[in-house]
Parts: structure tokens; sequence; C-alpha cells
């Protein structure tokens, strides 16, 4: 069996400049914090992200930012973070904005090999502007391009050895469908278990998408 | 203003049926779950992930894997559903939400609605507005019928950018109640104590005026 469950050192040792790399998290809420201070303290830089956020000011993706690691940022809401601002009109960061629903299912188009969609999303407004438009039943619609990556770094509750992953209540959110849309996947879990403990009905992501798993420490508790 | 806030809450409560799939915006949205009739039970559905949004827990309660789309700890009711974001997006892109609930900056007198960009800042979000807009079943607008300012939010045409090109169906304000329709925008009751004179000085939007 391969041996998946790594440091969180190793794991993120995986990663180069100029990686485009989601991160899957709502908020705070469902983010990979601990795989993202490694991100920090190994020190890429250029990085792409595909995340719906990125951070608040001083945490999670916002100390890449903040430590001068972004070149570009693609999600749907920056705008409770400041410091996103601020790096955008100072030229040093480029966002590409999607709405949430056209983002992540943009992710998943990529994921499950899916040239593209229409979706009604943005249609007509300045967000729509220059994307190819088509007439569908009377309806205007726009097409949406897949998105794919270098690296997802993800969070879940708890993974078996194998890397089947099981979620906890709003914190799945991005996770289970970036899983599916990156060359190399980096899950951050609560606990490890043995095949066969996760009630294989209840589990969500399947091993088959999972590459890298790292356990959090006693010592990361909760960001 | 807090009144201003629960007496278009409570306006908006009564356009609910038994049984609504509802999604609510920040803001006003809000409250409308405080103001429900006794015999109307709905499903609160938020776009980060859960079928049935309980009310705001106990400080002892807070869990932080549980919040809603505003990113405030909720909790979760009897009979609720967690799911991804991809799954949830495609309820609301697919028609299967009833009614969305949500605050806007302007409505215009076609009932496009402007929610997501703010004047005089660089456009940094836009969340799950856009297709909250295109595929809820019935959206409905509370807010303010003037900006902080006394800007009339009721225009003839939007100045901001709009959210979307579907028309929104019922405009809810502390001042009166307007319908859109094919022909535009039917103001179709006031508010307690409000004049269709104070109505027309506070709208720039062309409304005709439909007397119950």
């Amino acid at each position: 069996m391969k041996n998946k469950i790594v440091s969180k050192e190793q794991a993120i040792a995986t990663m180069h400049d100029g990686a485009v790399v989601m991160v899957g998290g709502f908020g705070q809420v469902g983010t990979p914090l601990v795989l993202i201070d490694e991100v920090l303290r190994q020190g890429y830089r250029d990085l792409t992200v595909i995340s719906n956020n990125v951070g608040e000011p001083g945490k999670g993706l916002s100390r890449l930012l903040e430590n001068g690691q972004l070149k570009k940022a693609i999600g749907s809401y920056f705008t409770s973070n400041r410091t996103v601002g601020e790096y955008v009109l100072a030229g040093k960061l480029s966002v590409e904005l999607v709405p949430q629903g056209t983002f992540v299912e943009r992710i998943r188009a990529g994921g499950a090999g899916i040239g593209g969609f229409y979706t009604r999303s943005s249609a007509g407004t300045l967000i729509g502007e220059g994307k190819e438009t088509r007439e569908i039943n009377g309806e205007l619609y726009v097409l949406e391009q897949p998105l794919t990556a270098d690296f997802a770094l993800i969070r879940a509750h708890r993974a078996d050895k194998l890397g089947n992953l099981v979620y906890r209540k709003t914190a799945r959110n991005f996770n289970p469908v970036m899983a599916t849309a990156a060359k190399t996947v980096i899950v951050e879990v609560d606990e490890i278990v043995e095949p066969g403990e996760l009630d294989a009905e209840a589990i969500v992501t399947p091993h088959l998408f999972v590459d890298y798993i790292v356990e959090r420490g006693h010592e990361d508790g909760r960001h | 203003m807090a009144d201003i806030k629960h007496l278009i809450a409570a306006r908006a409560a009564r356009e609910l049926q038994d049984g609504d799939i509802v999604n609510l915006g920040i803001g006003i949205p809000t409250l409308v779950v405080e103001h429900l009739p006794d015999n109307v039970d709905v499903f609160l559905h938020t776009e980060n992930g859960l079928l049935g949004v309980g009310p705001a827990p106990g400080p002892d309660e807070v869990d932080p894997d549980l919040v809603n789309a505003g990113k405030l700890p909720v909790t979760e009711v009897v009979g609720s559903s967690f799911f991804s974001s991809d799954h949830s997006f495609a309820m609301i892109r697919g028609g299967h939400i009833d009614v969305a609930i949500l605050g806007a900056l302007q409505v215009d007198s076609r009932g496009y609605v402007a929610n997501w960009s703010v004047p005089g800042q660089a456009i940094l979000g836009v969340g799950g507005a856009m297709d909250l807009l295109i595929g809820a079943k019935k959206v409905i607008v509370t807010m303010s019928h003037m900006t902080r300012d006394g800007e009339p939010k009721l225009v003839d045409t939007c100045t901001l950018p709009i959210t979307a090109l579907r028309r929104v169906d019922k405009i809810i304000t502390e001042l009166a109640v307007f319908r859109v329709t094919d022909e535009g925008l039917v103001l179709e009751e006031l508010m307690p104590g409000v004049t269709l004179d104070e109505v027309r000085t506070k709208t720039t939007a062309k409304f005709t005026y439909e007397v119950k």
C-alpha cells in the first residue's frame, strides 16, 4: 500500500515557485491553516491562488499575501480583507473575480474533464463583459472555462490511511471539489484512522483524489 | 433604524409560505426568521453548505465548523443536511430555492437590482449574489428606501453595475411594497402611516399605484 501519510514539511516541499494552488475553505472555516503556515515558512513565491477568499488581515492566505508570495488570486469575495484592496491598488496582486457558483462549477468542470459550461450567472453584467454568450431557451448564458491547478491544499475532518475523507459540517464547502481538480492534492486532517473505520456510505472524497495526508498536531490547535 | 429594519423584515416574513426553502442575505434578511407567522415553518439554506440553519448559538455552544454565509456562528435544526459548495450552487442555479431575500444598493424601474459593487471602491467581491438572483424561484429585495445620504434607491435606471438580467419579484422598504411586472413597478401597499406623496417624493423610479 502506498504511504500517503507525511509531515507537513514533506507535503509542502513538493510545491514550487509559480505554482497554481487551490485552497479550500469559506472564510477561515474548513481552511487548511497548518498547510498555509508551512507554505509561508517554505517561502514559495509567485503563487496563483484559487480560493473563495484570501483570508483576513493577518490570517490564513492573507499571511502569504502580506509576505509577498502571491501573484494572482481567483475567487469570489475578497472585500472583507482590506489588505487585498491595498495590494491590488499598489499593482502587487492581480485578481480575477468570479461569481461563487460559477467559481465552484469551473473547478468541478476542471476536475470532471468538462471543457466548459454555460451559465446565466454574470450574463449582462460587468463581470460577464467579453465572455462568449449564447441564448438558450430564450435566456442569455455566458460560456465559462474550467479551472485546474498544480496543487490543492484542502482540509477534512478524518482520513483513513488510503486517503478516503469525511468532512465536518460547513467546513466541507470547497474542499471536496478542489480535491478533484489539482495534479497534487494535500489534505490536512484532524485524525487518521485505519481503512474500514470510516463508513463507506459516508465518505465524501474517495481516496483516488488524495496524494498526501497531513495530520494536524496537538500544537496546531484551532487557528 | 433597528425598528425600520424589523418593520421591513416583518413584512417580508409575510411573503413566505409553509415549507419554503429560503436563502437569506446578510443584514435585514437575517431578521426575517424572527417574524415568521406561527403556522409557517421554512427551511433556511445557506450557500456555504447547509440546509436547515438554526438560530445563533449560545456562547458555550459555538461550533467553529458551523457558520452561515455571513461567516457568523449558527446552529443546525433537526432534519438538516450538509453539502459541498458545488452541490449548494447546483441547488441555487437549478431553481431549487423557493425564495431568496436580499439587500440592494439600487433597484430600478425595470426591476433590475444592483447589490454587489459599492461606488468609489475597487470591485473585489461578488460572492453568491449573481447566482442567487438568476436561480431563485422568487427574489424579494428588502432595503431602506433611501441611502444614508438621502438619495432614492428606487431609481429609473441603475447607475451602479447591475447584478443580473433577472428582474426581482418584490421590493419591500419601510415606506412601501412594490411588485415588479412586465410593465414596470407597481406600488401595491403603503406601510402604516405613509402617504403616496411621501413615496413619490422619495422615489425616482417610475411606478404605478394600485390600491388594494
